[in-house]
């Protein structure tokens, strides 16, 4: 007992380099988080403030000018945008997991035939793909991806990588004999699928879910490349438009057409509008994510695609 | 019997590929259709009626025409040297930061505090291009940004148009890129760390070596396969880029070009903003076929000396 702590006191570090270690690595620490309470303070900043001194970390002058104004004019831009991004998530979340489940799982079972071949289908678009311009094309001419709700969905429905994790876990974590048995009592592969299968690999489900719905909420790049109705514009896409344009937050609405609410849509104080829009749009997820960072590292060390 | 098992057994195959059908579906339209799209990339495309297939059949082959084209452009050289020399810094910035934070966070005493700051620096992960290219905004606008600020509170210089001036975007791009991915990079290398065995440790303070020797001879050894592992797949994708890094981040000036085109770019600009389709679709080609090789070579490498970590 007596020797062990000596050995770890021996291998850990002296006092003062702990205290030298902490203060650098809290730095860093800060740095991760600095720019968010920067942005965070732009936005209750009075807009005088920063045309005379710039972005400050302590505004000279504080104001809700930039929050009042999302308030009157962008509030049913950002709801709106708030329900898209919401549906969007649930919903390939929802679909993809389960189409991928299907498919990992046949291609799991040692005895499906052609689970070779299927499975060739799922590695060779992770090795080789077609480039961004007949994918671009396809969607846009053949499949008609134009402001069109699915066009959020399809994209980001199927991940190889995703796919085979779920084989893996289902091949190495279902116990065969199980299988084997609900066979003998009579169950078809779907209720196998359904009642025995799905209930056992809650856990991989549940993180690959996780990170989908992190990756639809964060996706950009398809609104982006398909959608510029307003109507149609989830959150980021939306950050993105104010970013070169504020007056689309007062797009959505039929606001402009008074003369006061035009007035106001001159008078908005742009800079704060923009940042209240970026905080009220990141905050959320910020305040979750402490709780499940566990599950995302969790399922960012799963891997292994071999079979 | 016999003949029943063997019924049961076809209708679960009949079963099984009904099962695959969605996603079939899927790598169909959005993977294999594109990939034989791709041979748009030896034809000189035209839109006509009909549609996008009747257009690829009533185009003309021209060969090799658009990739010749395309390298004989500077914007090809800029776009390839942009994209090769970020992935190389990047890996090395990563790489060694990484590795140092996790040795360092690993050498705290107060496990709680680590914990904290873990959690902190994993917060840009969650953070999308486009919050981050309001980050950068704030540093770097011309009229109220904190950089601009700065230069002029201590008179160093007078207000700089950072969105103009592509020099400096290359180290603005690479912090940026170390400040999004420290955390996350961190966290796997830290677990490696966790799990190696104290005994070494032990071992090593009874021979009287001194921790900065227990990190040189212990635990960067137990890290290499892991590191040396990340850094060839990340070479293997050393054509491509992260496009929002790119674009959205430098807020797509025009003239930021020279030092922020890349690839996936050039191919957006090329298709999306100029209309062109031939020297892009050559450009994502090439891209793709390259990308391809390296894979192959990359996985044979890491099959000879660590078959557990090849991927096929």
């Amino acid at each position: 007992m007596g020797r062990k702590n000596k050995f770890v006191a021996a291998t850990s570090i002296g006092p003062v380099a702990n205290v030298i270690l902490n203060i650098i690595i809290a730095i860093i620490a800060i740095c991760c988080i600095y720019p968010m309470i920067f942005i965070f303070m732009i936005s209750i900043s009075s807009e005088d403030a920063l045309a005379l001194h710039g972005f400050k970390l302590i505004p000279s002058a504080f104001s809700k000018a930039g929050y009042h104004a999302v308030m009157q004019l962008g509030g049913a831009q950002l709801l709106q945008s708030y329900m898209i991004s919401i549906a969007v998530t649930v919903v390939g979340t929802a679909i993809g997991i389960f189409i991928m489940a299907l498919y990992a799982y046949a291609i799991s079972r040692q005895d499906f035939k052609y689970r070779r071949f299927f499975t060739w289908v799922a590695v060779i678009p992770m090795m080789f793909s077609g480039g961004f311009v007949p994918m671009y094309l396809i969607n846009t001419q053949v499949l008609k991806f134009n402001n069109h709700f699915w066009a959020l969905i399809i994209p980001g429905l199927v991940s190889t990588m995703y796919l085979l994790i779920m084989r893996t876990y289902f091949k190495n974590s279902i116990p065969p004999g199980l299988v084997e048995a609900a066979r003998i009592d009579g169950a078809d592969e779907f209720t196998i699928f359904f009642k025995i299968v799905m209930p056992l690999a809650k856990p991989v489900i549940a993180t690959l879910s996780l990170l989908m719905a992190i990756g639809y909420w964060g996706d950009w790049y398809t609104p982006f490349l398909y959608i510029t109705k307003s109507s149609l514009t989830p959150l980021q896409a939306l950050l993105y438009q104010i970013q070169a344009n504020i007056q689309f937050i007062a797009n959505n609405a039929a606001l402009s057409q008074s003369p006061t609410m035009a007035a106001l849509v001159k008078n908005m104080p742009t800079e704060t509008t923009q940042m209240a829009m970026v905080v009220l749009a990141t905050i959320p997820i910020a305040c979750a994510y402490p709780f499940f960072q566990r599950y995302i590292i969790s399922g960012l060390t799963v891997g292994g695609i071999k079979e | 019997m016999g003949s029943k098992e063997k019924k049961a057994s076809r209708t679960s195959t009949g079963i099984f590929l009904i099962m695959t059908i969605p996603v079939l579906i899927y790598f169909i339209f959005e993977a294999y259709l594109p990939m034989f799209g791709a041979l748009l990339a030896f034809k000189q495309f035209h839109f006509a009626r009909g549609g996008f297939f009747a257009s690829f059949w009533s185009s003309p082959w021209v060969g090799f025409q658009n990739f010749k084209f395309l390298f004989t452009t500077d914007a090809a050289l800029v776009m390839f040297r942009n994209t090769i020399l970020y992935n190389l810094v990047f890996i090395i910035t990563v790489t060694v930061c990484s590795v140092a934070l996790a040795v360092c966070i690993n050498e705290l005493l107060n496990k709680k505090m680590a914990k904290i700051y873990q959690t902190m620096m994993f917060f840009p992960y969650f953070l999308t291009t486009i919050v981050v290219s309001y980050f950068v905004f704030s540093f770097f606008s011309m009229d109220m940004g904190s950089v601009n600020g700065i230069l002029t509170h201590l008179h160093i210089h007078t207000p700089v148009n950072w969105y103009a001036k592509p020099v400096a975007w290359p180290f603005i791009i690479i912090i940026v890129n170390l400040w999004k991915g420290i955390g996350y990079t961190s966290i796997l290398y830290l677990a490696t760390i966790v799990g190696i065995d104290s005994q070494y440790y032990e071992a090593a303070v009874m021979d009287g070596a001194s921790k900065w020797q227990q990190i040189k001879f212990i635990t960067i050894p137990h890290l290499r396969p892991i590191i040396t592992l990340m850094v060839i797949m990340a070479l293997s994708g050393i054509l491509k880029s992260d496009f929002g890094m790119f674009y959205v981040i430098p807020q797509n000036a025009g003239a930021l070009l020279p030092t922020t085109q890349t690839i996936d770019t050039y191919q957006y600009r090329g298709l999306v903003t100029l209309g062109s389709i031939g020297m892009p679709a050559a450009a994502g080609l090439f891209q793709s076929f390259v990308g391809l090789i390296l894979i192959l070579t990359v996985n044979k490498v890491v099959k000879k000396f660590d078959s557990d970590s090849a991927m096929f």
